[in-house]
């Protein structure tokens, strides 16, 4: 029960926009592939789902070949990005669409659309039409239409990015939920790394038409493969040479081979004395939480720290930093 | 600016068109059924009913009935998978056959007429189908085709590929995503296209002429031989007032089911898909179509090059003169430029109308008065499509013959009545992309500096101009073939194209018969340039009614 893609590669309109892609999907694991716009991401899922040719390389399940096999018979569920929802059909007909072309009993298809309606909280909403539903709402009978099909494994084009931030944060944690609850195996696409940690189990990033890392979620998370790809994970700078090995002393952390450092922009802490780091505050940012400082250290240059509410610095003044070396990531590529 | 002064303002660019749809249009209609329906100030129902009850008006009735709707039958049937192939698609020579299989909508009545009788009665003679009801089906089949791949065309070709695709990933064989998705979205069009073409055939007119004579005569032709031939002006009215009605039943039927997608919102569009042996059945079926409208014109080419002693082209040189037994009295040269200077005057008022009135009803209305004020105008601007032509022309000559309006004998009366006929679809044509133009281009045009003037020129004439050409060019080769309210006006000493062509036929003489052959094929080749110089601009709303 493994989705396997082997250095698959997908043209379109001349450009390869996926090159000598190989992933694993184990059963009822979440994968997302993370990568800016125009990675070639939604390609890659369209061309898992059949719907985009492919110019070489393999697509099976539990190692039947599923290359040539067309969409209809792949049994893999395709989410799109704004829902794709059948405007003419009430949201009960389209929750029943995949079971309704199974002839499944309209006994049998009514309970099981009202227990889907139940799993994605829109208990009530059957008679109703897409057009008079929200952007959420109208996602949520996206994602229960297309578990109605159950599907031997479940595509995300970019599920939740069509959502304002807030509902996009709560439906994050929903979709993981039902997508546990229901034991579902689904690879989502997402530009949105906070996205992508909320939801997946699994990771793999894609740059310009290749994935770059794979792995599990924590993993790459802790250990970017190079520069680029701690950028767009969310760390804030990269230090390379001297600077790094500064850094890296600071957070008692092994410095052999000069390797580079990502660090996140909480990495530094402004503390009272006795800090390994000392630098001048250049500008602060105030927020609910805490405080952002951007700090000029010596012998590193410009860096990003935070200080609690409590006691916030003022421009000018010097402040001693500790490291914390689990916000660091260590570019040994 | 304030609600009121915007009504206002919609309304000033309204008030022209109105007043000339009202002079040239409203008055003669309603001249032409007072004329019949009044007596001594009073309505005659008695009259009504007495021509109701006529045996001949219920033949006549019953024809236009059954003959409009099996030609509808036919047309969709040759039509759909058509449009299927031309618009869905790919395959060398696409452009080409989508252009030829546009032009017989265009092709002059009379012209069409004449080719069928030409087919029926040469090559296809041992049917035995000539002067029969089969050949006019035929006829206004063939017409109507273009209609059917037109609009159901343009609807498939911008029809969403990601719904489609969403139910083929949910587990939908072709055949289940095309009766659960695509027919779902194209029927709209399929109807619209439906009632436009029993519309078009219930109101032909040159092709029933041509080819029924006195026996089979639909409502239009009725109409005709009434006023014309037995003076019988009270039955002619009750059938004008019939046929009114049943056609803004339709209009309304066709408006409401028109495919409503917002032209503003951004679709992601098929790609052809390259042709492969899977669809050779249907390929076949639309080369057997192509053959069916080739057929007929290939016949009227041939039979203008036939001469009395094998093959020759007499007939075109006797187009310079009157005919035999002095048939016209004028030579058909003259005609045709009669008709190209009439064309392009009518051109030319069609869209000094139709301008302002696709302009305000294509604003994105602002409240809803607005809008309901904007449906009654596009409304009332589709009216000429389906009040027949000959009533509008006979209303022309009745009311339009004292002071203050005494036109009869002016020269401009012919060009006003082809303008007011192809009026709807100049402005059928530029309403859907003036709505296709997003307000918040304008906006942000204003909000960038922008003063009216700049931004008519920087976001409204990049879109409109091509589709202002080809409404021009649509307009003109409508106008050439009109032949319906021209055939009561044109002065005769100035007749146009399909009145000469109609003329010659009514001659006795192989001579004459010969010339209108002849006649014919230049009358549709010179439509055809038009036809295909406005298919070559791409504009897609040309034609989708």
């Amino acid at each position: 029960m493994t989705l396997t893609l082997q250095q698959l590669t997908v043209v379109y309109d001349g450009v390869p926009a996926c090159v000598d892609v190989s992933l694993e999907l184990p059963d009822g694991e979440v994968l997302a592939v993370l990568g800016p716009s125009g990675s070639g991401k939604s390609t890659l899922l369209r061309a898992v789902a059949g719907l985009e040719p492919t110019a070489s390389g393999r697509v099976s399940w539990d190692g039947r070949d599923l290359t040539r096999t067309p969409t209809h018979k792949r049994g893999f569920a395709l989410m799109f990005q704004d829902g794709q929802l059948f405007d003419h059909l009430s949201v009960a007909r389209n929750v029943g669409y995949a079971l309704r072309l199974r002839r499944v009993s309209a006994r049998t298809r009514e309970t099981r659309v009202a227990e889907l309606l139940e799993l994605v909280g829109l208990a009530g909403y059957a008679d109703r039409l897409p057009g008079t539903l929200s952007g959420g709402e109208r996602q949520r009978v996206a994602l229960a239409r297309s578990l109605a099909a159950e599907p031997r494994l479940l595509l995300l084009d970019e599920p939740l990015s069509a959502l304002d931030a807030g509902l996009r944060e709560r439906l994050a944690a929903d979709l993981r939920a039902i997508l546990t609850a229901a034991g579902t195996t689904a690879l989502m696409v997402t530009h949105d790394h906070e996205e992508a940690f909320r939801v997946a189990d699994r990771l793999a990033v894609m740059r310009a038409g290749r994935v770059v890392q794979s792995g599990h979620i924590a993993q790459v998370w802790q250990a970017p493969v190079d520069a680029d790809t701690a950028l767009f994970l969310g760390y804030a700078r990269v230090l390379q040479g001297p600077a790094a090995a500064r850094v890296l002393a600071a957070a008692a952390l092994d410095g052999a081979g000069d390797p580079a450092v990502a660090v996140r922009r909480s990495a530094l802490r402004v503390v009272g004395s006795g800090g390994r780091l000392s630098g001048q505050v250049r500008s602060i940012q105030a927020t609910p939480e805490l405080v952002r400082l951007v700090v000029a250290v010596e012998g590193i240059g410009e860096l990003d720290a935070v200080a609690s509410l409590h006691q916030p610095p003022a421009p000018g003044e010097s402040v001693d930093l500790t490291v914390d070396p689990t916000r660091l990531a260590v570019l040994r590529g | 600016m304030s609600s009121l002064r915007r009504l206002l303002t919609l309304a000033a660019l309204a008030v022209g068109p109105l007043v000339v749809l009202a002079i040239f249009f409203a008055l003669p209609i309603w001249g032409m059924v007072t004329r019949g329906l009044f007596v001594d100030g009073a309505v005659d129902l008695g009259g009504i009913v007495e021509v109701m009850s006529r045996p001949r008006t219920r033949r006549v009735l019953w024809f236009t009935l059954w003959s409009a709707g099996a030609a509808t039958g036919v047309a969709l049937a040759l039509g759909l998978p058509a449009a299927y192939v031309l618009h869905r698609l790919a395959f060398p020579g696409r452009g080409v056959v989508r252009a030829l299989m546009i032009v017989p909508f265009v092709l002059p009545t009379v012209v069409v007429g004449i080719a069928f009788r030409q087919l029926f009665a040469g090559p296809l003679a041992g049917l035995g189908l000539d002067g029969s009801p089969v050949a006019i089906v035929c006829g206004l089949a063939f017409f109507n085709v273009a209609v059917v791949i037109r609009v159901v065309g343009a609807t498939w070709e911008s029809l969403d590929v990601r719904p489609a695709q969403a139910a083929a990933a949910l587990g939908a064989s072709p055949r289940q995503v095309f009766a659960t998705v695509t027919w779902p979205a194209l029927r709209p069009a399929v109807v619209s296209a439906a009632s436009v073409v029993f519309l078009f055939c219930a109101s032909g007119f040159g092709v029933v002429l041509m080819l029924g004579g006195l026996r089979y005569s639909t409502v239009e032709t009725e109409i005709y031989l009434l006023t014309t031939q037995l003076l019988d002006l009270r039955a002619a009215a009750v059938l004008s007032l019939l046929q009114l009605a049943v056609v803004t039943t339709l209009l309304a039927i066709a408006a409401r089911l028109r495919a409503v997608a917002d032209p503003t919102q951004r679709r992601q569009v098929a790609q052809p898909r390259r042709v492969g042996w899977r669809q050779a059945p249907i390929l076949v079926g639309v080369a057997t179509l192509m053959l069916l409208v080739i057929a007929p014109m290939a016949t009227l080419v041939t039979g203008s090059l036939q001469v009395s002693g094998g093959w020759g082209l007499d007939n075109y040189r006797a187009l310079t003169t009157p005919g035999a037994s002095q048939a016209l009295v004028v030579p058909v040269s003259h005609a045709l430029t009669t008709s190209l200077r009439i064309a392009g005057q009518a051109t030319v008022i069609a869209l000094t109308l139709a301008l302002p009135i696709a302009i305000v009803a294509g604003r994105r209305a602002r409240t809803s008065t607005e809008r309901r004020l904007q449906g009654v105008l596009d409304g009332l601007f589709m009216l000429p499509l389906g009040v027949s032509a000959v009533t509008l022309g006979f209303g022309f000559l009745i009311t339009l013959n004292a002071p203050p309006l005494d036109l009869r004998s002016s020269p401009w009366l012919v060009p006003l009545a082809q303008a007011l006929i192809a009026l709807p679809l100049v402005v059928r044509t530029l309403v859907p992309v003036l709505q296709g133009i997003d307000d918040r281009q304008r906006q942000a045009a204003a909000s960038l500096g922008a003063g009216l003037v700049r931004r008519v020129v920087t976001v409204d004439l990049p879109v409109i101009w091509k589709p202002l050409l080809a409404a021009s060019g649509f307009a003109f080769a409508v106008s050439l073939g009109e032949f319906g309210a021209t055939s009561f006006l044109a002065r005769a000493g100035d007749p146009t194209m399909p009145v000469v062509i109609y003329r010659l036929i009514g001659h006795p003489g192989p001579m004459n018969y010969g010339m209108a052959l002849a006649a014919s094929v230049v009358l549709a080749a010179t439509t055809a340039v038009v036809m295909l110089a406005v298919e070559r601009l791409r504009v897609r709303s040309v034609g989708a009614l």
